[in-house]
């Protein structure tokens, strides 16, 4: 699992792996919404939550789709299936290894980019918990998404139009957290959810995907 | 007789066949008498003749979330038994269910306008309504996408199982995200909370309606499925031979 982790977060991490591509897509949304809305600081404090969550989520989304589809074309991912190691572990090391190198650095550096929209101060750790605690979901969600679309020709397109249907209740209460951080009132009620959402997706979505993968690979 | 007989598709298509005509009448004749007698019944005292659309909007929405709930177990009968008969009633469900929802959506658009003054809320029935056409949608585009039928009939199945729990869990969610406009159930056994018999009766008769139409068009969308699953096979054969 170590070698699968580590082989995983070097190839992400090195020239071509696209690290680093999430967080500019994030600094870019964060720079096209003020020109969208305007630039007032009092309209953009107030969308900022949703704007920050909504911007995190679709920068998780843009390298799902490398989760299994190098592996799948070089054959590397009928090694991991025929291996040992159980192929319900080896999604589930995939998903860390994709939130290693997404979720993790957006949730950690957006703090810089909610500078850009104003968000209110009470708002900041709240915003890096609600991350913290939210994009495993995302990673793990994306993982199955990109199960179900690994052997399809334009399965990128579709894997967004699957995905992000089940995003709905990770984004609801990832903001609503931030939300209420920002207006001073008490965020732990959604962070407890979230918490219980993205648990219980680490804990049941590594079967359904390898249950998909285990149908691709056939 | 049990059920499990029906999967073998020859058994199958031959019942269905002698039932079809029978559920498509029985069909015709409950829609189009619910919406008839739900047409002619009197104005509202608050909401006028607006409150018609009743009789189109509880049965639409009340299908859309059933056509799911048998595309679920369609697909868990798929997944446990390998019955190719329930893989395809799931995939034959999926554009009426869809259809339902959008018209649960739009007749609950044409209502609010004049009730609540608004097209669209972002009442958690409404968001849940709109999530639950996404995924109708996402469904159906991974049968399209997936080539090899029974790949498909696999994926689109467990796809049917995470979308069930999400599905369920969004509804919730949402409940939490915003408070709502739209009215609790439409229906209730505890007297008082009843709507009135005159507006009762014919909402009955036009969900039994909906249910025998949804009933037909499977029937008949499954019997399709099936002719070209044998389409598919007969040329395969030809080719080989």
């Amino acid at each position: 699992m170590w070698a699968l982790l580590i082989r995983d977060l070097r190839l992400a991490t090195r020239s071509g792996g696209g690290f680093g591509l999430a967080l500019a897509f994030f600094l870019i949304v964060c720079t096209l919404v003020p020109f969208g809305v305007g630039p007032e600081g009092g309209q953009l404090s107030r969308i900022a939550p949703g704007i920050l969550w909504v911007g995190a989520l679709l920068s998780c989304l843009l390298s799902l789709d490398r989760i299994f589809a190098l592996d799948f074309e070089d054959g590397s991912l009928d090694l991991l299936a025929t291996a040992p190691l159980p192929l319900e572990g080896a999604v589930a090391v995939k998903a860390l290894a994709h939130w290693l190198v997404t979720g993790l650095p957006l949730a950690l550096s957006a703090p810089v980019f909610a500078l850009l929209l104003h968000l209110p101060g009470p708002a900041y750790p709240w915003l890096v918990a609600s991350l913290v605690l939210g994009t495993p979901a995302l990673s793990m969600l994306g993982a199955f998404g990109a199960a179900v679309t690994v052997g399809l020709r334009r399965g990128g397109l579709l894997m967004s139009l699957l995905v992000l249907p089940l995003y709905v209740p990770t984004l609801i209460f990832g903001a609503e957290a931030v939300r209420r951080g920002a207006a001073g009132a008490d965020p732990v009620t959604p962070l407890v959810f979230l918490a219980a959402v993205t648990l219980s997706t680490l804990a049941l979505t590594p079967f359904a995907a390898a249950a998909a993968l285990r149908v691709n690979l056939r | 007789m049990s059920i499990w007989e029906y999967a073998n598709p020859v058994k199958f298509m031959r019942t269905s066949g002698a039932v079809l005509p029978w559920v498509v009448a029985a069909a015709a004749l409950a829609t189009v008498g619910g919406l008839v007698w739900g047409f002619l019944t009197p104005e509202d005292y608050k909401q006028g003749s607006t409150v018609k659309i009743v009789f189109l909007h509880v049965p639409a929405a009340l299908m859309a979330i059933n056509i799911w709930l048998m595309m679920l177990v369609a697909s868990l009968i798929w997944l446990v038994r390998r019955h190719h008969v329930s893989a395809l009633a799931a995939k034959a469900a999926a554009p009426v269910g869809a259809v339902m929802t959008l018209i649960a959506l739009i007749t609950g658009a044409i209502w609010g306008q004049p009730m609540w003054g608004t097209w669209w809320e972002w009442d958690p029935r409404l968001t849940s309504f709109l999530i639950l056409f996404l995924f109708y949608l996402g469904y159906m585009a991974l049968w399209e996408a997936v080539e090899n039928p029974d790949s498909a009939a696999d994926l689109t199945g467990v796809l049917c199982l995470v979308g069930s729990v999400f599905a369920i869990l969004s509804r919730y969610a949402v409940n939490f995200w915003n408070q709502g406009l739209h009215q609790g159930a439409s229906l209730s056994v505890a007297p008082g909370e009843r709507m009135s018999a005159i507006y009762r009766y014919p909402l009955y008769l036009s969900m039994l309606g909906f249910f025998l139409l949804f009933l037909a068009l499977l029937l008949i969308r499954t019997r399709t499925e099936i002719r070209r699953r044998r389409l598919a096979a007969l040329l395969a054969r030809e080719n080989r031979a």
